[in-house]
């Protein structure tokens, strides 16, 4: 067979007639992927969680390297990572950062989403690989917290798994079998290092791939909603599009510039961060006889672990009454017979379930539920405009009330629980799910402005 | 809505990095132990020296390597000579040749290594060199304790007054604000109850019923009968908190000086790419 001639010399001519994809790739996904030119500062999040996912995976290699995955040696061999490895605190730091700026990014990177409509038709798929990316972070995070082997990895691994020994029948049993013993210990660590390591990364890498695949396929969103693949030019290039590369690849290494200022501030100067990324509690060893006098997640948990406690007996009335309007409003807008009558019958059966079984149980559910509620955004949102830009200024209001609220939450939830605090945290979860649960509805209300045919843009 | 803005305060502060600086509710306040202190080599030195004379007969550091103290400026012969007082070579982590299972028998519990110690008893309300600096300093002569010894910042401490030589004799006054309900009425008195302890351990305990209940938390004065011997005690644990500072975070200096150098960088940095930026965005209309 003849050689493959290639438009290309030297050695990437030689390459790419060998293996032509490799160009063709980088043109689709960088060189002529074309992007709007539009983007704002909340665009610049996407680029930069993959260079954290990039930071986490090469310090976790060498972590790795030194790290005993055994419940007698792990605190200390933390502790010698940090004094007797070369360089080893540097390594350490940057991944215990690392991970609470991983959680900042993908926070601000979801609240884009949720500004511009970005999970919005043709856009869902691309939406729930995100939500399960964020799914497999959590674990990724769970899972990595109990390594350091402190009183807080400990305890704080025994709280979470202690969550499904709450679920009916099951529960007692699943918990062992997740812990692999009786309380946490050797095995629960080594199996927890397991997926630490090897397991979640790959889901993760896989996720991240088609995450962005998908995103490719459809093309970008942008702030003003619009699709840009509308207008295009004789070629076939979208008329409001640049190049990805090297437009954004630049724009993004200004503002990664920009991003590592904060975060090496605190990698050098403050890696405790006041308690916040690494928790003062877990520089005390393990200790399964004597647990803390309280019991946090690290911050990036902490608003899902504040609705967890805010389920209290009381809040189950709360939660009947909502459930009941919620069910009421479903009754009256949806016409098929079919839908009512599948929609009374849940009605009853969570009514039921709601004063006959544990309220810890259903405080597991709302946190879960708390969670997984993003992956319906697509179908919540009823808004004829797809970007905040053109949707009523109310709607804005009501998505910043909601991130107060998450906020709130989120602090409470590293804080030892008073009375007052709990009712707090009950109102904020009530508003929490109030803005999903009636989404369908408030999503629709309201004097939209007209959305522009063209993207609205001012040359830098 | 008072406690809601409290709150908010709270969040604010939390954003910008400080930990909420809380009084330690129902606690005693702490001192501020001097933190320019793990600066000085001569203070971190004489810290070291108050480590291995009054601290590792019971307690271990055993993350911590003998060599490590180069770092406060001593040479492995004078760590060897010096500090090493059994056939420990300076490659070796600082232990000590206490059974863990004896001293839980002596004091109720194993002493606790100090290897991280100044990290692990921070909080959200204080700082664990604080914390310490207190604690160190905080002991009185009380008989009715099982060691003729108690703690304002730990009361009833397993750990014995291991430096009441060198700080000497005091008089002691605590005083707390109580509230205590009556079990048959269920009406609430409000006392002041302030006890004194001699210098030689006896107690006594004066109560004054008030109209309403004081200040929270615990207030204490101690009364030297030798202010100089108590004071240098004070400078003495002052740098014995510095050297437990320094095993516990030794890389901290070299951090921070690394840590300027790399903003430095990434300012200029970011400036260079900030044009770079400019210039390619320059033709996008």
């Amino acid at each position: 067979m003849a050689d493959q001639k290639s438009q290309y010399k030297g050695l990437l001519g030689w390459v790419d007639a060998r293996m032509p994809t490799l160009m063709s790739e980088f043109k689709k996904h960088a060189s002529e992927y074309y992007a709007p030119k539009n983007f704002n500062f909340w665009y610049i999040f996407g680029g930069i969680a993959i260079v954290m996912l990039v930071l986490q995976i090469l310090t976790g290699i060498f972590l790795t390297m030194h790290y005993k995955p055994d419940a007698n040696l792990a605190f200390a061999s933390v502790e010698y990572i940090m004094r007797d490895v070369p360089g080893g605190w540097f390594i350490r730091y940057l991944h215990s950062t690392g991970a609470s700026f991983f959680f900042i990014v993908v926070y601000l990177h979801m609240f884009r989403a949720l500004l511009y409509g970005s999970y919005r038709r043709p856009r869902e798929l691309i939406w729930i690989f995100g939500c399960l990316i964020f799914l497999m972070l959590m674990a990724e995070a769970f899972f990595g917290y109990l390594l350091p082997w402190g009183q807080m990895s400990y305890w704080g691994a025994q709280v979470i798994v202690n969550l499904f020994g709450a679920i009916p029948l099951i529960g007692p049993e699943l918990a062992i079998f997740i812990r692999g013993d009786y309380v946490v210990g050797d095995a629960t660590l080594s199996r927890f290092f397991a997926f630490h390591v090897i397991a979640i990364p790959l889901l993760l890498l896989g996720l991240v791939v088609g995450h962005i695949i998908a995103l490719h396929d459809v093309g970008s969103n942008n702030p003003d909603g619009t699709e840009i693949k509308a207008h295009k030019d004789a070629q076939g290039r979208p008329l409001d599009g640049i190049p990805f590369h090297p437009y954004y690849t630049v724009h993004d290494l200004y503002w990664l510039s920009i991003f590592m200022i904060p975060f090496f501030a605190v990698v050098f100067f403050w890696p405790e961060f006041g308690g916040y990324f690494l928790e003062w509690n877990n520089f005390i060893p393990a200790d399964p006889l004597q647990g803390p006098t309280h019991i946090a997640p690290l911050w990036y948990f902490t608003p899902y672990y504040s609705i967890l406690r805010a389920t209290t007996e009381q809040f189950m009335i709360v939660l009947a009454i909502g459930t009941i309007g919620l069910s009421a409003l479903l009754l009256l807008t949806i016409a098929s017979s079919i839908a009512r009558g599948a929609i009374a019958v849940g009605t009853i059966v969570l009514l039921l379930g709601y004063f006959t079984l544990d309220p810890k149980f259903w405080g597991v559910v709302l946190m879960g539920v708390s969670v997984v509620i993003f992956f319906a955004m697509p179908w919540l949102d009823h808004s004829p405009a797809r970007s905040m830009r053109y949707r009523p200024v109310w709607h804005f209001w009501l998505l910043i009330a909601w991130v107060v609220a998450f906020l709130i939450l989120g602090y409470l939830g590293t804080q030892a629980p008073t009375p007052a605090a709990t009712i707090f945290a009950q109102v904020l979860t009530l508003l929490y799910f109030a803005f999903f649960a009636l989404m369908p509805w408030w999503s629709r209300m309201g004097a939209f402005k007209p959305v522009p045919d063209r993207i609205t843009f001012a040359a830098h | 809505m008072k406690t809601l803005m409290v709150r908010l305060g709270l969040i604010v502060t939390m954003l910008c990095g400080a930990s909420p600086l809380l009084a330690a509710e129902g606690g005693v306040p702490m001192d501020t132990w001097p933190v320019d202190r793990v600066q000085n080599p001569a203070a971190l030195q004489n810290g070291a020296r108050l480590f291995v004379n009054y601290c590792i007969g019971c307690h271990g550091a055993n993350l911590v390597r003998w060599n490590r103290l180069q770092e406060i400026g001593l040479s492995d012969a004078q760590i060897q000579q010096y500090l090493i007082f059994g056939n420990q070579k300076v490659g070796d982590t600082i232990r000590n040749s206490v059974v863990a299972s004896d001293q839980k028998r002596w004091f109720g519990k194993t002493p606790p290594d100090l290897s991280v110690i100044t990290r692990a008893r921070t909080s959200a309300e204080h700082a664990g060199t604080d914390y310490i600096y207190t604690l160190l300093r905080g002991y009185y002569r009380d008989v009715s304790s099982p060691t003729g010894w108690n703690n304002i910042a730990y009361p009833n401490i397993s750990m014995p007054h291991v430096f009441w030589q060198e700080q000497g004799p005091r008089e002691t006054r605590i005083e707390v604000n109580e509230a205590r309900k009556d079990p048959k009425s269920g009406a609430v008195q409000h006392v002041n109850v302030v006890t004194v302890y001699e210098p030689g351990g006896a107690s006594s305990r004066t109560e004054t019923p008030t109209a309403s209940l004081g200040a929270e938390g615990v207030g204490y004065a101690f009364k030297p009968l030798n202010q100089e011997q108590s004071r240098r005690f004070d400078e003495d644990v002052a740098d014995l908190v510095a050297f437990l500072a320094f095993i516990t975070d030794p890389t901290a200096s070299k951090r921070a000086q690394i840590g300027v150098w790399v903003l430095m960088f990434l300012a200029v940095f970011t400036v260079i790419a900030w044009r770079l930026n400019a210039v390619y965005w320059k033709d996008v209309k």
